[in-house]
């Protein structure tokens, strides 16, 4: 491969997965409030 | 239930089903957005929009136009509490035939999309003795298909038949078990058993020889195509098309979830998982077509392929090549079902709840009253010698004058015909990690509508001067012009009868799950 694919694919996996990874984390570490109880369908 | 003497009556909470956690919602939401499209449509527009440099684009697309209109299916359903239809019509009355038409483009993609499911699920099969032998474009088209010339026919072709037959009853089934325990259930299992199959098949193609040049194919940077419009456009398509917006599907969904949960860290945790996956799909299918051009002695740019084309010819190409070649057909096609089957359950849940919600039905029979029917238009339409073209026609023009449409009428309606959008970013960060300012508000309301007006009069005017894929002007005018324009009409038609006077048309204030 040449180093302008090697580069670019290293860009797109950093954004993205680390995009991905970064919004897991932002969502696990922010304290919300799940519900108190599962609900069931009628 | 009445309460003592008094007049006054209160009725009992109606509960219409709820994600048990964030967790299972994100994980419907993503089954839903990563399907078909992510395996065998990403790989083929990054590579045609200028490879390496493809990433810039794509990026600006989904910040400033994927994300945000995610966000505002979001907001819709989850502040309002209903289906589609519902929630448009809390936002206002004259906006209801927006969801009935967004129900009525999910009924059209689910009889289609079961079909590439069906024939999917054959493949797996096929995989084991490779089936296709040494033409697998004849093979898909006439022996397994049994494609008709340009006609409509009722002569069904068993092999898709029965494939047909069980995705519909596993679909009825699921849909029946509710929003928990059907979908929610459903994609906590297939997600992660999606990403482990499509991982291996991943391993699997970089190890195969010829799969460097397909990585250098892919990824190689051509900045001047940036200069070009229609790569901008072609980004924009495909965030916006993967990620299942604009067409009822997180309206509802949303709709489903705790009052109190974050949407919006949510919402960015979908939106990267959906292009997360699709960069891996993309290493995926060219490796393996690195290797395809090697074996064949052409260049990787003489095998690229898309669609259908893609999965049920060039595939199949590779798996007869390959070391192991029936292992990496078994991953490909069980990714494709997977993929496709949590993206089909989503769909069909936008009409289950619209209708379940109108007619007041239990879950058990608002799925049988919905999934039957479609069943078997789906099954009549689908399974015959004719089915692939009428599946090609009505999936070009729902995708372009459908879905396309009917997001850029919502977004301009709820933002300037409502004026809803500030309280709408109000309401999504009053509970959610990421808050949506003033930004947002612009993005929703000026950017992204500009921008899907773009590419719609970029799709119109294609359709109009190159008619679609050289078929007759009667099968376009009925099954792509018509089914579009029939989506809409039914749309307004369905908006027409009045609510159940105790399906109130303002939203629940509270973290209330009433939302009859």
């Amino acid at each position: 491969m040449t180093a302008g694919a090697i580069v670019m694919m290293t860009i797109a996996m950093a954004v993205l997965w680390g995009g991905l990874v970064a919004a897991i984390l932002n969502v696990v570490r922010f304290k919300g409030t799940e519900p108190t109880e599962p609900a069931r369908d009628l | 239930m009445w309460h003592g003497g008094a007049m006054s009556q209160t009725r009992a909470p109606i509960d219409r089903g709820r994600f048990s956690n964030k967790t299972v919602f994100i994980m419907a939401a993503i089954g839903s957005a990563v399907g078909l499209g992510n395996i065998w449509r990403f790989p083929y527009v990054a590579y045609e929009g200028g490879g390496g440099a493809f990433i810039l684009p794509y990026l600006v697309a989904l910040l400033v136009a994927g994300i945000p209109l995610l966000l505002l299916d979001y907001a819709i359903g989850h502040s309002q509490r209903g289906s589609a239809p519902l929630s448009f019509a809390r936002l206002s009355r004259k906006l209801e035939f927006i969801g009935w038409w967004q129900v009525a483009i999910c009924v059209v993609i689910s009889v289609y999309y079961a079909a590439i499911l069906a024939w999917s699920v054959q493949y797996v099969g096929f995989s084991f003795t490779e089936a296709w032998g040494d033409d697998p474009e004849a093979f898909f088209f006439e022996d397994f298909l049994r494609a008709a010339d340009a006609e409509v026919t009722l002569d069904f072709v068993p092999a898709v038949l029965i494939p047909m037959l069980i995705i519909w009853i596993v679909a009825i089934v699921v849909m029946a078990l509710g929003v928990q325990r059907g979908i929610g259930a459903t994609a906590v299992i297939f997600i992660p058993v999606l990403l482990i199959a499509f991982g291996a098949l991943v391993v699997q193609a970089l190890m195969l020889p010829g799969a460097i040049d397909g990585l250098q194919t892919l990824f190689q940077p051509n900045w001047a195509a940036l200069l070009d419009p229609t790569v901008w456009a072609s980004a924009f398509g495909q965030i916006f098309f993967s990620l299942s917006v604009g067409f009822g599907i997180m309206i509802t969904y949303a709709s489903y979830v705790g009052r109190k949960i974050d949407m919006t860290g949510s919402g960015f945790v979908v939106g990267f998982a959906n292009s997360g996956f699709e960069l891996l799909a993309g290493i995926g299918v060219f490796s393996a077509l690195g290797f395809l051009a090697q074996t064949s002695g052409a260049a990787v740019a003489d095998v690229v392929a898309g669609g259908i084309g893609l999965a049920f010819i060039a595939f199949p190409a590779i798996i007869s090549e390959a070391p192991f070649g029936e292992l990496l057909g078994v991953l490909f096609f069980v990714s494709l079902v997977l993929a496709g089957f949590t993206s089909l359950v989503s769909i069909l849940e936008v009409v289950i709840s619209a209708v379940r919600d109108k007619l007041e039905l239990s879950r058990v029979r608002a799925a049988l009253v919905v999934t039957v029917p479609m069943a078997v238009v789906s099954i009549l339409l689908f399974t015959t010698t004719s089915g692939i073209l009428v599946l090609d026609i009505a999936d070009y023009f729902i995708n372009r004058f459908g879905i396309l449409l009917v997001a850029l009428v919502a977004m301009l309606a709820v933002g300037w015909g409502v004026r809803r959008v500030p309280s709408l970013a109000e309401h999504m960060s009053r509970h959610g990690s990421v808050k949506l300012g003033r930004w947002w508000v612009v993005l929703v309301m000026t950017i992204t509508p500009v921008l899907l007006a773009a590419m719609l009069v970029l799709e119109l005017t294609s359709a109009i001067t190159e008619p679609y894929g050289g078929f007759p002007a009667w099968m376009l005018g009925v099954f792509g012009w018509g089914v579009a324009g029939a989506a809409l009409g039914i749309g307004i038609l369905l908006s027409i009868p009045a609510w159940k006077t105790t399906t109130p048309l303002e939203a629940p204030e509270h973290d209330e799950e009433v939302v009859r």
